[in-house]
């Protein structure tokens, strides 16, 4: 019990040396007068603090320390993290920071400036985001996803505008002379679905992965037509008149950013991999590459007004097949490392700050305004759901169902983006009160929304997502089922989804390949990966037992000759277990993050280890040796 | 048959429309329903692919498709149309044989004396049993397996990996430890995949 709380003082001791840091920043500190200017009054210190000097870098360094600390402190506190969302609590200590520093100070807290946002905060998350995206799933939902994130928002957007400006007309708030334009505007910035809250939301409701890339998918894309009709409406406002061709332009303008932002983000894809080709002399550096490319890309796409977000996800998951390849493995793991991190920094930061940006003296609140724009948000977003659903379940194979669809339009989470919008816009009359509606909106689908979807989901028996990697089996299976469904069609003369992955995969096979990934580097089909990672990690299961008594048995072995062809299945088994020890020293470093894509966990491996190994000895009575190889394998760990 | 080829095609129009009812009342007993104008389609396609306009396809009328030449396990697939060895293949069988990859109905209701549809998920999977079971003795012994794994992975694997890949498919699966897979078991350890989308066409619905 006294462990629990000194993350939590030491947070606290934080937070005060935040205060009086940035209070004596305020208060002119005595600065050392240039010795040029005076002689003799000039007196030899023996200790002197010079706070100007370090006064950035410190800040940030404290504010991402204080993130991070509030973050252990919550995994460390047992129940509350499974009944209330990280999202939530972070904000809530962002709150209560801005309430100390503001009663401290009598002035605002520093705000989450948009520029900061956008450019440093966002990045990180949307790449981890996009470089962890389950492919396959993502382009077998894609048309679903682009008709939700498309369609969706242009309903979301003009449904939330059109009627909020009709409400105002009508009732007497005293926001008659705000327009439609206006409205429009605002309703483009508040009806996105924001991808970090929903990351952050959903990483823990663990709901199947269709549903999951559904709503993940669309906030992604969303961004696109988010960042048009935002854009458009702005300059519709600075604009004196808005014709016909204006509004065509605009239409213009979406297909352009989408695409635009697609391009760029394939072009440094390709980039990165081809680069990564050439490092196997400076493997140190190859993670480098990617973060440079990626981020480089994201900047790229924003300096053209495109879609940033979808820039860095195209860059993502364009170059991570060839780059997996390339690099070397402890390279891959650095990558993974980093961009969990970084995105976990990121997002922590995100949701600090929007609790301390809460705390404004610039609010304005009314309450038929703010609880109308709840209200139609909702109401919008539901029924933009269902009409969408039952347009699209007629084109779909696999149906999404009416429990699907009511956890899709309840996870229409709002977040960072929509409060960096409406700080960023010049052009709206009564800013303070849209600040106040956006962060009310913000606040309100984290903190209900976020928090009441996971017993909704028990509630209504959400199919759940599976927690174990497939079998050796499904996968062959499954491949020859897709090679058997590809011939199918190809008889019957129908180019269905299998035909276009086909072609992809043949033409990625014939040219990407041979021209990205480097030489001595044999592609692996993906059934001798799967074999090989679920080999491996029955070893790492095994390696957590004991891994400095096992390493002198793996050096007996490994002075073992390497076993000729197998004429029989005890020497199969031998090589099984000799490949399996080869395995286990190339990957020594076990990363075990629980927000990792591939959800691994340790009972599951080393219950099939078990099973296993008892298999092995109970099936064949001349494995003997094998059996007893293994076990001299797993005594040493025994004498652990 | 005609000689010549405007002949023949009239002649064939001809015989559509009275086959195309019998057809109907066929395919209806095989899987309840199938709209005419997927068996017309069928159809087209089925006498497009009749290069020499036989009346009936054989093998190399597949080995033609240029797309289906390119697929790892395009033998088997050719195989499993031509069933017991036959080398001729009319338009019922082709008809029947594709009739598997329709989704399944899941609003028709269920008879409970009538057999299961041929798109059900246990012929689904009995069609899929018997692309690795080319000797049909009712289990995938591992050499069978083997010949499979090897067609798929063609180049990148050695010998060693596709035995190991092998075995280690066989351990999961194979229950009463005849080292060959039987047709429960390899049903068992498809448990958790969704069957009827994967192997389904919206094409034939």
């Amino acid at each position: 019990m006294p462990k629990f709380w000194i993350p939590f003082t030491v947070t606290y001791i934080h937070f005060l040396l935040l205060l009086l840091d940035t209070s004596s920043a305020l208060t002119p500190s005595p600065i050392p007068p240039p010795p040029s200017t005076t002689h003799g009054n000039y007196s030899l210190r023996l200790f002197s603090v010079d706070y100007h000097h370090v006064q950035a870098p410190f800040e940030i360094v404290l504010w991402i320390m204080l993130a991070s600390l509030a973050k252990l402190g919550f995994h460390w506190s047992g129940r509350i993290p499974a009944v209330v969302p990280e999202s939530c609590l972070l904000i809530m200590v962002g709150l209560l920071v801005g309430g100390v520093i503001y009663g401290v100070r009598h002035t605002a807290p520093p705000v989450l400036s948009a520029e900061a946002f956008f450019l440093y905060l966002l990045p990180p998350i949307v790449l981890d985001a996009g470089y962890f995206l389950p492919g396959r799933l993502f382009f077998e939902n894609l048309g679903t996803i682009l008709w939700y994130a498309v369609l969706g928002t242009l309903w979301n957007v003009l449904g939330i505008g059109l009627s909020l400006y009709g409400l105002c007309q009508l009732g007497d708030w005293g926001l008659k002379e705000v327009s439609l334009l206006h409205f429009l505007l605002f309703g483009s910035l508040i009806a996105a679905v924001d991808p970090v809250a929903v990351l952050s939301v959903f990483e823990e409701i663990h709901v199947n992965e269709q549903l999951h890339i559904l709503v993940f998918g669309e906030s992604l894309l969303n961004d696109a037509v988010t960042v048009v009709l935002y854009k458009l409406f702005e300059s519709f406002l600075r604009m004196s008149s808005v014709s016909g061709v204006d509004v065509l332009t605009g239409v213009c303008q979406f297909v352009l950013v989408g695409l635009g932002g697609l391009f760029v983000g394939l072009f440094f894809g390709l980039l990165a991999a081809l680069t990564t080709r050439f490092t196997a002399r400076a493997q140190v550096i190859a993670p480098l590459f990617i973060f440079l490319y990626s981020y480089l890309s994201y900047l790229t796409s924003e300096m053209l007004q495109f879609s940033g977000i979808m820039a860095i996800v195209t860059c993502a998951v364009t170059m991570k097949q060839y780059v997996e390849a390339n690099v070397s493995e402890k390279s891959n793991t650095t990558i993974k490392y980093f961009l969990k991190m970084w995105s976990s920094v990121s997002e922590t930061l995100i949701f600090i700050f929007l609790g301390v940006s809460t705390i404004q003296d610039v609010h304005m609140w009314s309450w038929p305004f703010i609880c109308s724009t709840l209200f139609l948000c909702l109401l919008w977003r539901t029924l933009g759901v269902l009409l969408l659903t039952a347009v699209v379940n007629k084109l779909r194979r696999n149906a999404v169902t009416f429990r699907d669809q009511f956890i899709i339009a309840y996870g229409g989470l709002r977040g960072a983006i929509c409060f960096s919008l409406v700080f960023l816009t010049n052009e709206l009359p009564k800013k303070n009160l849209f600040i106040t509606t956006t962060i009310v909106v913000i606040l309100f689908t984290v903190f209900v929304q976020g928090m009441t979807i996971k017993p909704l989901v028990e509630l209504l028996d959400v199919k759940k997502k599976k927690r174990v990697l497939p079998t050796v089996s499904e996968e062959i299976h499954c491949r020859l089922l897709d090679h058997l469904l590809s011939g199918i069609e190809d008889v019957v003369g129908y180019w269905g989804q299998h035909y276009w992955k086909d072609k992809f995969e043949q033409f990625n096979t014939k040219y990407l390949k041979r021209f990205l990934i480097r030489e001595d580097k044999q592609p692996k089909s993906s059934i001798v990966r799967l074999y090989q990672e679920l080999e491996r990690r029955e070893q790492m299961g095994e390696d957590d037992e004991g891994r400095k008594e096992r390493s002198p048995a793996i050096e007996e072995n490994q002075t073992q000759s390497r076993p000729l062809l197998p004429e029989e299945m005890d020497s199969i088994r031998r090589i099984l277990s000799t490949n399996l020890r080869n395995f286990n020293n190339k990957h020594i470093t076990a990363y075990s993050r629980h927000t990792l894509h591939q959800d691994f966990t340790l009972d599951a491996s080393r219950k099939s280890r078990l099973r296993r190994h008892q298999s092995l000895g109970e099936r064949h009575s001349s494995t003997q040796t094998h059996v007893s190889q293994v076990q001299v394998l797993t005594t040493p760990s025994l004498h652990s | 048959m005609p000689e010549c080829k405007c002949c023949s095609k009239v002649y064939f129009k001809m015989v559509k429309c009275v086959l195309l009812e019998q057809l109907q009342h066929f395919v209806n007993q095989l899987t309840h329903s199938v709209a005419s104008a997927h068996l017309v389609r069928l159809y087209d396609r089925y006498q497009a692919l009749d290069k020499d306009n036989k009346g009936y396809l054989c093998p190399q009328d597949f080995g033609a498709i240029k797309e289906l030449a390119m697929n790892p396990i395009c033998d088997r697939i050719i195989g499993a149309f031509f069933t017991s060895g036959q080398e001729i293949l009319d338009f019922p069988s082709f008809v029947r044989i594709l009739a598997h990859f329709r989704p399944v109905d899941k609003n028709r209701p269920k008879e409970p004396n009538s057999p299961d549809p041929i798109n059900s998920r246990s012929n689904k999977l009995k069609f899929a049993f018997q692309l690795y079971d080319q000797d049909k003795d009712g289990k995938i012994s591992r050499h069978e397996l083997l010949q499979v794994l090897r067609s798929m992975l063609e180049k990148q694997v050695t010998e060693e990996q596709l035995e190991s890949i092998a075995d280690r498919t066989i351990q999961e699966a194979d229950l009463d430890r005849d080292d060959a897979i039987s047709f429960e078991e390899f049903r068992k350890s498809l448990d958790k995949v969704n069957i009827d989308h994967k192997m389904s066409i919206r094409f034939l619905r």
